[in-house]
């Protein structure tokens, strides 16, 4: 047994090691409560429906969303509208199809099956409308920035003003949380900026959390699947490994008195 | 290959036997001697293979939906990760299976330091082994290109271009390699050709690996030669294949929290990043199993020096059976060896701590001190131990260790105790 400790010891040692450079950062995060972290973590549905809304009404005028289709929002594990609600949503957006019998390529309302309508044509076209930056696709944000959640949560309230003795040039914003403080996105969010459909008070933070909540589950569509399936998984391991230690003490106890 | 004659029963056994003596390994294999000293360190062979095997299943998964193009890469990945059936299950165990298949592997290597399994009668299958570690390494580092993020695009770019350190060839080597004048597609699609070839020649490479083995036997923590079969050996089935099965599943459960509930914590973030051949990352760090060497090569002022040196850090390894003068294999018995052996790891594990940081300031003197430790461990520490070192005399056989009196009887216990 001794040496099981020792092994697991050193497994500790070496992820925790690995993990700690990782994660080195500047500034310390702002923390909040993730109802999605923890081994029964799971989407608060509601964060994730009024998430969507400040996604639709805020966020995608700029930030594109390419890996998500119109249906991930019907789905289980996802804000769980209903299908109706749903279709309606796509209704609202209109995609390019085609071409058509007649060679001509034309224009509908979106379906189910579509991928979320980009803002701009192509990377250029962000570019030029946004002085130079290109506003990042935000299908798996919240896993391709070191930090993940905090870091997109902490950004999003982190606007100051810029301390004495640094000045700013013209569209670039000043951010606590951002590598090397300057940010060309202005201060996306403020208090009221958007009514939520279920009369949630929209304050800045609330609003931070609903959006965070929602590209956490944008970047790991089957997150909650994930933490079920694990629990599950390791439970029946646990089990099966006190079987098969107890198995392994019978069998050896025939040579055992021997050693 | 057997110690004894496998005479099948049946008479269609017997006919088919003869003519292949399918029948024959499988005896040899459930039947094969083994001490019934060794500890848990040597349950990670049996882990080892898991991994492979798992890393192949995977992998062939993966390759059915994964689409090895510059422009689809990225996308096939997102594809695999939201809409292939459990494909998110099957691309987190092949990811988190790699650093587990190192985790593994380094611990079975350094078993072999500690016990010196690698000494005469071994030094082939200890050879044999280098070579899987090495290409483990490229399968691994190629592997990881392949969801052509930012991290896989630049970390390609990097170590690459470590082949331009060769004078004269190198940067025709180099273009030779990419299929073109910088990292692109025909880099790509090679490098998933060459990631789908190596874990099948790993594969051979272990049957040899335990072929080289089943004529020696194993070695074990006493390091003493045991008679085969006697009262010292048990059978492989059903004794050892419980213990490594008891170990497997430990690993296993270990192996499930990273794949279900920290899923990218080993990786990087920005290879969540489409690879951007524009934009280079604040920092290239390459995969924490890389690291110590890393840390070898960017210690190194000059280019070239700093391949060499990283290359020999690992070459190094096959002449070590003949770097460790010493007749003694166990450190057990090596009560200064043993103490050099702990140094080593701490050696390698610091230099895997510094691979991760910037090669600057008080890192880089850290690293340089730690670089030359290694070295010096292996060239100059480990041949003249051999003769100067006093060691505890050897028992007899492993169930009698204990001859009046004898001082380390409970260490020697301690490692023989089967739980």
């Amino acid at each position: 047994m001794k040496n099981i400790i020792k092994i697991i010891y050193l497994t500790i040692f070496l992820f925790v090691g690995t993990y700690q450079t990782n994660a080195a950062e500047k500034e310390e995060f702002l923390k909040t409560d993730w109802s999605f972290k923890g081994l029964f973590g799971k989407f608060d549905r509601g964060s994730l429906q009024r998430g969507y809304q400040v996604y639709t009404e805020v966020c995608s005028s700029c930030h594109s969303m390419k890996y998500v289709s119109y249906r991930n929002l019907a789905e289980p594990g996802g804000p769980e509208f209903t299908e109706e609600q749903v279709k309606a949503i796509a209704a609202n957006f209109e995609v390019i199809d085609g071409p058509n019998n007649d060679g001509e390529m034309f224009t509908r309302s979106a379906k189910l099956s579509d991928k979320f309508v980009k803002p701009y044509e192509n990377v250029k076209a962000a570019q030029v409308s946004n002085g130079g930056a290109y506003p990042p696709d935000m299908s798996v944000l919240a896993k391709a920035r070191s930090g993940g959640v905090d870091y997109i949560y902490s950004l999003l309230l982190g606007y100051e003003d810029p301390p004495s003795g640094i000045t700013l040039e013209d569209g670039v914003y000043y951010n606590k949380y951002i590598y090397g403080n300057n940010i060309k996105m202005a201060q996306p969010l403020s208090d009221g900026l958007i009514e939520y459909n279920d009369g949630t008070v929209a304050s800045k933070e609330q609003m931070a959390k609903d959006v965070t909540t929602f590209l956490m589950w944008t970047a790991e569509p089957h997150l909650e699947a994930r933490h079920k399936m694990g629990f599950k998984a390791i439970l029946y391991l646990i089990i099966l490994t006190i079987l098969v230690y107890f198995s392994m003490k019978k069998i050896w106890s025939r040579i055992e008195s021997e050693v | 290959m057997s110690d004894h004659e496998y005479v099948p029963k049946s008479k269609f056994g017997k006919w088919f036997n003869d003519r292949l003596p399918l029948l024959s390994l499988a005896s040899h294999l459930t039947d094969y001697p083994t001490p019934k000293n060794l500890n848990y360190w040597w349950t990670f062979g049996g882990i080892l293979t898991f991994c492979l095997i798992t890393q192949i299943v995977t992998g062939l998964t993966l390759a059915m939906h994964y689409i090895a193009h510059a422009d689809l890469a990225f996308e096939s990945v997102e594809h695999i990760m939201r809409d292939v059936n459990y494909g998110w299950l099957i691309r987190y165990i092949h990811a988190n299976g790699a650093s587990m298949f190192f985790l593994a592997v380094y611990i079975h290597i350094f078993r072999s330091l500690f016990y010196g399994s690698y000494k005469s009668p071994r030094e082939i299958i200890w050879i044999i082994g280098i070579i899987i570690y090495l290409l483990m390494m490229a399968s691994a580092f190629m592997g990881y290109v392949l969801p052509w993020g930012q991290m896989s695009f630049w970390g390609a770019t990097v170590i690459t271009n470590l082949f331009s350190a060769i004078p004269f060839v190198g940067e025709g080597i180099v273009n030779w390699l990419w299929g073109g004048y910088s990292v692109d597609n025909p880099t790509l699609t090679r490098f998933f050709t060459l990631h789908y070839l190596l874990p099948f020649l790993i594969l051979g490479l272990v049957v040899l690996h335990i072929w080289a083995l089943h004529i020696p036997g194993n070695n074990n923590p006493v390091g003493i030669d045991v008679k085969k079969p006697s009262k010292d050996t048990v059978p492989f089935h059903p004794y050892i294949v419980i213990k490594d099965g008891f170990a497997l599943l430990m690993f296993m459960i270990v192996f499930a929290f990273f794949v279900f509930y920290s899923p990218n914590i080993l990786g990087h973030a920005d290879n969540y990043i489409e690879a951007n051949p524009m934009v280079t990352p604040a920092h290239i760090v390459p995969e924490w199993y890389l690291l110590p060497f890393y840390a070898i090569l960017r210690s190194v002022p000059d280019k070239l020096m700093g391949v060499i040196a990283m290359l020999s850090a690992i070459l190094i390894l096959a002449a070590l059976p003949w770097l460790d003068t010493s007749k003694i294999r166990s450190a057990v018995f090596r009560p200064l060896y043993k103490k050099f052996y702990w140094i080593l790891l701490v050696d390698v594990l610091t230099l895997g701590y510094v691979g991760a940081m910037p090669a600057e300031g008080l890192y880089l003197v850290i690293a340089r001190v730690a670089t030359a430790y290694y070295f010096i461990h292996f060239l100059v520490i480990l041949p003249i131990l051999g003769f100067k070192e006093k060691t505890i005399p050897l028992p007899l056989s492993i169930t009698e260790p204990v001859l009046g009196g004898f001082p380390l009887a409970s260490a020697v216990k301690k490692d023989e105790s089967l739980n």
